[in-house]
């Protein structure tokens, strides 16, 4: 695996052969593994490694981008030329920045943890299969078929610039997810972490087994506005949708649904909402695409829009434009992507305040008259920008709760649901915890309990 | 390369694989964009490296690395062969593989002009231009642009002979006018939302979209979307243009046919279906006017899903998915012909990358068009009150592919033959068999589009996989309209 000295020596080379102004490399590398099963079988099982050098070139306003896999002098400087190529047949952006200083980049208000756990990056494809096997046993002892997989994986990242900057970051990662199938009707669970000895394989599978066992022969009621229960996997999921909104350059744009709207109250008083890159559940490098330092930054404070976050040069854009007054707090916050890039920035270490009074989903359960308790959301779609509707389904373990208890498996909901709506309607919430699903990335969010959730139509199971 | 492929085979087989492939694949890409009169991105991007998978003990390994020094290329086939093993602590039966002869081939797209070798400062120019446009039009608020080379080489190698050299050149290009005001943004996009249209194809398709021609209507429709009425609730019939419809195909009937999805190998990511193996045959799965094909021939077009081989040595094929409304298809793998009794896949193996095992993908899934002459206009006209939608902008299934909700950008109510008004934000639902037994009309050729999908997820690690759907505008019956905005 590549490592700061070794990509700072490449990084030399790439200065050499370049002619701009300026040069910035962004570096990756992976070590990765993943085992897949399905049926009771392991029928995919894979690994790779692969390291990239990405390199950006500037030329007074103009800047472009090349990235290679091969890090021999022929193809360093080849891509050394294709970024240059690519940049200097521009017209000048007067707004461009120059790169990005050593100096100022350090701005991070807590420290990052380590993330890099050598009994993770040690996995091996037997413990990975043992670990397979042991899941698989569990569906077996419950008459059930499961798929899923179990990953692992090393990786790096670094950024260096011919203004002196030059930041590393190395991390490890885990994943288990599982779905145990019944005859007509299915469970689910995922968990991931850094930290390999943080996730519980077996527990998961069990409680994977148990939904599916329990929301067998799903029974089917009318679609309508119903009490839901969201386990933090489906609030992870469809709250995922909205944060790409809370950057700078979205509202410059005018396609986020904070155009107008940043200081006014669009949640219940119980959201509080940080991007905190530092958290002790979180991941992630701590410095972003120019290799400006992540700030912990609070988004929504008791349902209040509070501040957006900002690339260095859409907080420069944002201080000269017509919106400079309305939007809080305008400064490089480091949550760029690197450039040049069409979306500028976005918070991507999202993290829910809890409550004061945490409740579990046995007792959001318990407080229920009549509700639906949602394991997993899937296929979400923004159907309106400005109202936040997304679309989207029901999936592995939805039921029924009346009077307190879960009754029944239902079949699966389709809603059509504004985030407005329903994060001014969240009635109880549990502890946050780091969640994992599919159509967004990882988060440290609670359940919730939300009234009034849209439901539009019911599908076949 | 070929060298390289086999010397992985020569380990591989030391190693006790009873069969292995190789694919060294050497991959370019560019991306430019523009956004508001700037530069948005401009970017080039080249990866080189080989994958090698393998049978052991009667389960699959795969391992892939970006060195390609003899050293590094021996360990990877080693490390595939030890995967495999492993695999094979959890199997309940081994890998069998459908026969196929092996060949010797050499395979190139056809272009007319290699987009790589086109001016950056013209194509940046053109970009602009269609920027400008876009925005000369009052009340668009942001307006993006877009245009994509891909350039795919690989050398497929296996240990039964197969020896197979293939380049795939894609191009992509298109835009959207955005306009906010009061509480709405509204979007027209050209030629097809979500980066346009892609082919493979040569820089010859940027000059086939007629796309500076098209900018200022798609600007002021954007801007008239924010003063139109809003698609009504209820049950209508209606007019999907043939992209919207390429994309229902590719939803509804792409991805319930993919067999691994059919036998649970996605169950717990991209789900499975409810075209279980009872169904082929006899299953009515849309009207007689229903045909659908998935084509990866050469001569179906210049579809993301055209090729000469899979990847894992296989003809091209054409397969029949929906003959007269009947179900008669699946996409097959060499891995998986013979759960539906089938002597030879069908040949629809493939991988984004040469770091991705191969998975079963669509190839191009295409709606034939009627046989009798039909235009849009003549079609619209045929029809007595409806709303026709085009260009998608939401789009949501469930994981066995019934229930399905489509947001499109633009409709326009039909009233006794004629457009009578435009509306905003339409959108449809309905259980995928229901809603193809209502086709009532489609289309006849000239009306015929080869539309690509260029980003189609699947797999675990995830692939991004280009896929083609040829689709003509068409007619559906009593369909529900609107719930996408019911209750809110």
């Amino acid at each position: 695996m590549l490592d700061k000295n070794r990509a700072g020596d490449i990084f030399q080379r790439i200065r050499e052969h370049s002619t701009a102004d300026e040069v910035e490399a962004l570096f990756y590398g992976t070590n990765s593994a993943l085992t897949r099963f399905a049926n009771n079988t392991i029928h995919q099982n894979v690994a790779e490694e692969n390291c990239v050098v990405s390199v950006r070139t500037a030329f007074g306003g103009r800047t472009a981008r090349a990235t290679t896999n091969k890090l021999d002098d022929e193809s360093l400087k080849r891509v050394v030329q294709a970024s240059e190529n690519l940049a200097k047949v521009q017209h000048p952006d007067q707004e461009l920045l120059p790169m990005a200083d050593a100096d100022k980049s350090v701005r991070a208000t807590r420290a990052v943890p380590s993330r890099y756990f050598e009994q993770t990056a040690a996995i091996t494809p037997e413990q990975r299969a043992e670990v397979v096997g042991k899941i698989v046993s569990i569906a077996k002892k419950r008459d059930l078929t499961t798929a899923g997989i179990f990953s692992t994986s090393e990786s790096v990242e670094g950024i260096f610039n011919s203004r002196g900057l030059a930041d590393w970051h190395t991390q490890t990662s885990s994943e288990v997810s599982i779905t145990m199938l019944a005859a007509d009707s299915s469970g689910w669970q995922k968990a991931n972490s850094p930290n390999v000895a943080n996730l519980d394989p077996v527990a998961l599978a069990e409680l994977a087994a148990r939904k599916a066992f329990h929301s067998a022969a799903p029974r089917e009621i009318p679609a309508g506005k119903y009490t839901v229960i969201l386990e933090p996997a489906a609030v992870l999921d469809i709250v995922g949708f909205m944060f790409y909104d809370f950057g700078g350059l979205a509202i410059l744009d005018q396609r986020s649904f904070l155009n107008n709207r940043v200081g006014t109250k669009l949640f219940g008083d119980n959201i509080d909402i940080w991007d905190d890159v530092g958290h002790p559940l979180q991941s992630g490098a701590p410095f972003d695409g120019e290799g400006v330092r992540r700030q912990r930054v609070q988004l929504v404070d008791k349902g209040v829009v509070k501040r957006l976050v900002y690339a260095r040069g859409t907080a420069e854009r944002m201080k000269n434009s017509e919106h400079k007054d309305s939007v809080g707090p305008i400064e490089p916050t480091g949550h760029g992507f690197p450039l040049p890039n069409e979306m500028g920035e976005a918070p991507m270490n999202i993290v829910f305040s809890g409550p004061r009074e945490p409740r579990t989903i046995d007792q959001m359960i318990a407080s229920t008259e009549h509700g639906v308790l949602v394991t997993r959301l899937w296929y979400i779609r923004e159907v309106d920008p400005y109202e936040k509707i997304l679309t989207g389904m029901t999936r592995d373990g939805t039921f029924y709760v009346e009077d307190g208890k879960v009754r029944h498996g239902v079949r699966n909901f389709r809603f059509n649901e504004s985030l407005l709506h329903m994060l001014s309607n969240v009635e109880e919430m549990g502890t946050p915890v780091r969640a994992s699903g599919e159509e967004s990335f990882d988060m440290v969010v609670p359940a919730m309990k939300v009234r009034e959730f849209n439901f539009t139509e019911v599908t076949k199971f | 390369m070929k060298d390289l492929a086999a010397q992985a085979l020569n380990v591989a087989a030391l190693r006790g694989a009873s069969y292995a492939d190789a694919r060294v694949a050497d991959d370019r890409s560019r991306a430019l964009s523009t956004k508001n009169g700037k530069i948005g991105s401009a970017s080039d991007s080249e990866s080189l490296g080989i994958g090698v998978r393998v049978i052991a003990d009667g389960a699959w390994g795969f391992a892939a690395s970006d060195d390609l020094t003899r050293a590094a290329v021996e360990a990877t086939a080693a490390r595939a062969v030890d995967i495999a093993k492993a695999s094979a602590r959890v199997k309940q039966h081994d890998i069998q593989l459908a026969p196929e002869q092996p060949v010797t081939a050499e395979w190139t797209s056809p272009f007319q002009i290699d987009p790589f070798t086109t001016s950056v400062e013209q194509n940046l120019d053109l970009l602009l231009k269609i920027d400008s446009e876009l925005r000369s039009v009052a009340g668009v608020t942001l307006a993006e642009t877009n245009m994509n080379f891909r350039r795919e080489e690989s050398w497929f190698t296996s240990s039964e002979g197969a020896n197979i050299h293939q380049t795939k050149y894609t191009t992509g290009a298109g835009y959207a006018a955005h306009a906010f005001a009061g509480s709405e943004i509204q979007k027209r996009s050209y030629p097809n939302s979500y980066g346009g249209q892609w082919q493979n194809k040569g820089y010859e398709l940027i000059g086939e979209l007629r796309l500076v021609e098209n900018a200022r209507r798609i600007g002021e429709e954007a801007v008239a979307l924010l003063k139109a009425e809003r698609c009504p609730e209820g049950a209508f019939d209606i007019i999907l243009d043939g992209s919207q419809l390429g994309l229902q195909i590719h939803e509804s009937v792409g991805h319930p046919i993919e067999l691994d999805r059919v036998l649970g190998m996605e169950a717990n990511f991209a789900g499975t279906s409810f075209l279980t193996l009872d169904k082929l045959r006899t299953l009515r799965y849309g009207s007689e006017l229903v045909n659908i094909v998935a084509d990866a021939r050469q001569e179906h077009g210049p579809g993301l899903g055209t090729f000469a081989f899979d990847e894992e040595g296989v003809p091209a094929q054409c397969t029949p998915i929906i003959t007269n409304g009947l179900f008669t298809g699946y996409l097959s793998s060499r891995e998986t012909a013979h759960t539906i009794g089938a002597s030879r896949s069908g040949g629809t193996l493939r991988a984004e990358g040469w770091n991705r095992l191969p998975i079963i993908r669509m190839t191009n899934v295409s709606i034939l068009p009627g046989e009798k002459p039909l235009t849009r206009e003549q079609l619209i006209a045929s029809t007595d009150h409806g709303i026709y939608m085009e260009t998608n902008r939401s789009w949501s299934i469930d994981d066995k592919r019934y229930n399905f909700q489509f947001g499109c950008e633009m409709g326009w109510e039909i009233k006794g033959g004629k457009r009578v008004r435009m509306l905003k934000n339409p959108s449809y639902s309905g259980i995928t068999t229901e809603f193809w037994n209502s086709m009532d009309a489609i289309c006849s050729r000239d009306e015929w589009v080869l539309w690509g999908v260029p980003h189609c997820g699947k797999g675990q690690p995830q692939q991004v996989m280009g896929t083609g759907h040829g689709a003509a505008p068409a007619r559906f019956h009593n369909v529900k309209v609107g719930s996408a905005y019911k209750g809110n």
